[in-house]
């Protein structure tokens, strides 16, 4: 469980996250959404720590981020993963040597149970046979399951995404979706999705923050979010007319 | 892993520099011989003064410094630009979310390559120098004897010494000053491509004013 009170984050004068609290729980596919420039990205980096916040506290099983001393730090993210926008894989790496890379750096295991490690990651996201290849010899939807491959090889406890579907087509989109669902719920897994895809929050929101000019403007689930007269979230979500259409058959 | 990182390092910053530093050192020598020769035409100067001027230009100055500055060009491009594209694809957020620090990571095993590697580039540097100078005698500038004897006389080893610590000296700060623009990048492809440039001007302008520095302490 990760719990959030009050965080504040500025840059400079612009102050982009002006007091959420949050609580993402085990085993679920928590999302957060908003617009663009809302201020979805700097929570998200600001959880894992790759922002340090004005103020507040984020939780991790009752161990608070911003009181931890580099090895405590050091040894929280080792229970994390990231799915980064853009994959963030290393290039210049092979596929196999991506998903173990983490586990080159921390773990004690032998070569061969890396490896084994690591072909079950990969067929786990369903992508045998790409091990000795290249990031780049594969498409856009292949190099976010290796990125999720990555992620989950040091069996984290807490799994962050960002933007997991930007630049997929709606089939694709789909598939990691229920990926990302499924290996929360099988690693029991707090995971934390950050996104503006409808789909994703119908589909796996089982948690979703709404989140406006850097404050939580909305909570609930999937279904809430259907029958919600929340004017804010009105405006976001059904901006499309297919939005506003299933909302008039719902 | 930081092994390999190193090996790669020394891979990409030192041992594919060789071809470089090679044909620059080979025909800066002999244009170096020619053009002594060609200012030193006097009966009352012997030809051997050539090679001794030729010597001594390549071991206290081209090779450390003028290769360095290449090398900053060379090497410190690559830097700079790598990490920027590192840092703006989010490939050093995500070893630093796994725990990997960044620095330490990327940075000291390039610093380690290149300290180590750059004076065995400078040593060849001037031994192919001189290389250039002797063809350059060949060709005709001066007897060869005469160049063979005036590389040898009067020679003060303490001038390599001097070379080979300007030289660890401009490595690193090659790879620390280019490592720093590349890994603070800030925005997209284009800000990778101004902090490569600055990159490389500032690590040119700190080798040639720390090359004064060092001069003055240990020549003067």
């Amino acid at each position: 469980m990760i719990e959030v009170n009050d965080i504040h984050k500025s840059f400079g004068d612009h102050e982009v996250l002006k007091g959420i609290d949050a609580t993402f729980y085990k085993g679920q596919t928590n999302l957060i959404i908003g617009q663009s420039g809302s201020g979805k990205t700097v929570f998200l980096k600001s959880l894992v720590g790759l922002h340090d916040i004005d103020s507040g506290d984020i939780v991790y099983n009752g161990r608070a981020l911003g009181s931890l001393n580099n090895k405590e730090r050091k040894s929280l993210r080792t229970e994390m993963g990231m799915v980064f926008q853009g994959n963030a894989l290393f290039d210049s790496l092979t596929i196999e040597e991506n998903v173990t890379f983490a586990l080159n750096m921390f773990s004690d295991m032998s070569l061969s149970e890396k490896r084994d490690r690591a072909n079950f990651c990969l067929e786990r996201v369903n992508l045998p046979n790409v091990a000795k290849k290249f990031p780049s010899e594969l498409s856009g939807g292949m190099q976010k399951r290796v990125a999720i491959a990555r992620a989950i090889s040091m069996n984290p406890k807490y799994l962050f995404c960002d933007e997991p579907n930007s630049g997929l087509d709606p089939k694709t989109a789909i598939v990691i979706d229920k990926l990302l669902q499924e290996i929360t719920e099988e690693f029991g897994m707090t995971t934390v999705i950050n996104t503006h895809d409808m789909n994703s929050v119908i589909e796996i929101g089982a948690y979703i923050i709404f989140i406006k000019e850097g404050k939580k403007a909305w909570q609930g689930t999937g279904d809430d979010i259907l029958n919600t007269d929340s004017p804010e979230i009105v405006d976001f979500v059904y901006s499309s007319e297919l939005f506003k259409k299933i909302r008039g058959e719902h | 892993m930081y092994y390999r990182a190193f090996m790669s390092d020394l891979e990409l910053l030192g041992l594919n520099s060789l071809g470089i530093v090679s044909i620059i050192s080979i025909f800066v020598g002999a244009v170096v011989t020619i053009q002594t020769a060609f200012n030193l035409d006097d009966p009352l100067v012997p030809d051997y003064y050539i090679a001794i001027a030729t010597r001594e230009s390549i071991i206290l100055e081209f090779s450390p410094t003028i290769i360095s500055l290449i090398l900053a060009g060379k090497v410190g491009s690559n830097i700079a630009s790598t990490l920027g594209s590192m840092r703006v694809s989010e490939q050093i957020d995500a070893l630093e979310v796994m725990g990997v620090n960044p620095a330490s990571y990327l940075i000291a095993p390039k610093i380690t390559a290149l300290v180590f590697f750059n004076p065995i580039l400078i040593m060849l540097s001037m031994f192919l120098g001189m290389i250039g100078g002797y063809l350059a005698s060949v060709g005709g500038v001066m007897s060869t004897e005469d160049f063979m004897y005036g590389l040898t006389v009067d020679f003060n080893a303490y001038h390599i010494t001097y070379a080979l610590i300007k030289t660890f000296v401009f490595a690193f700060l090659i790879v620390s000053i280019s490592a720093y623009f590349g890994f603070y990048v800030k925005g997209g492809a284009i800000e990778v491509g101004v902090n490569a440039t600055k990159a490389v001007v500032s690590s040119s302008v700190a080798i040639i004013v720390s090359n004064y520095i060092l001069t003055q302490l240990l020549l003067v």
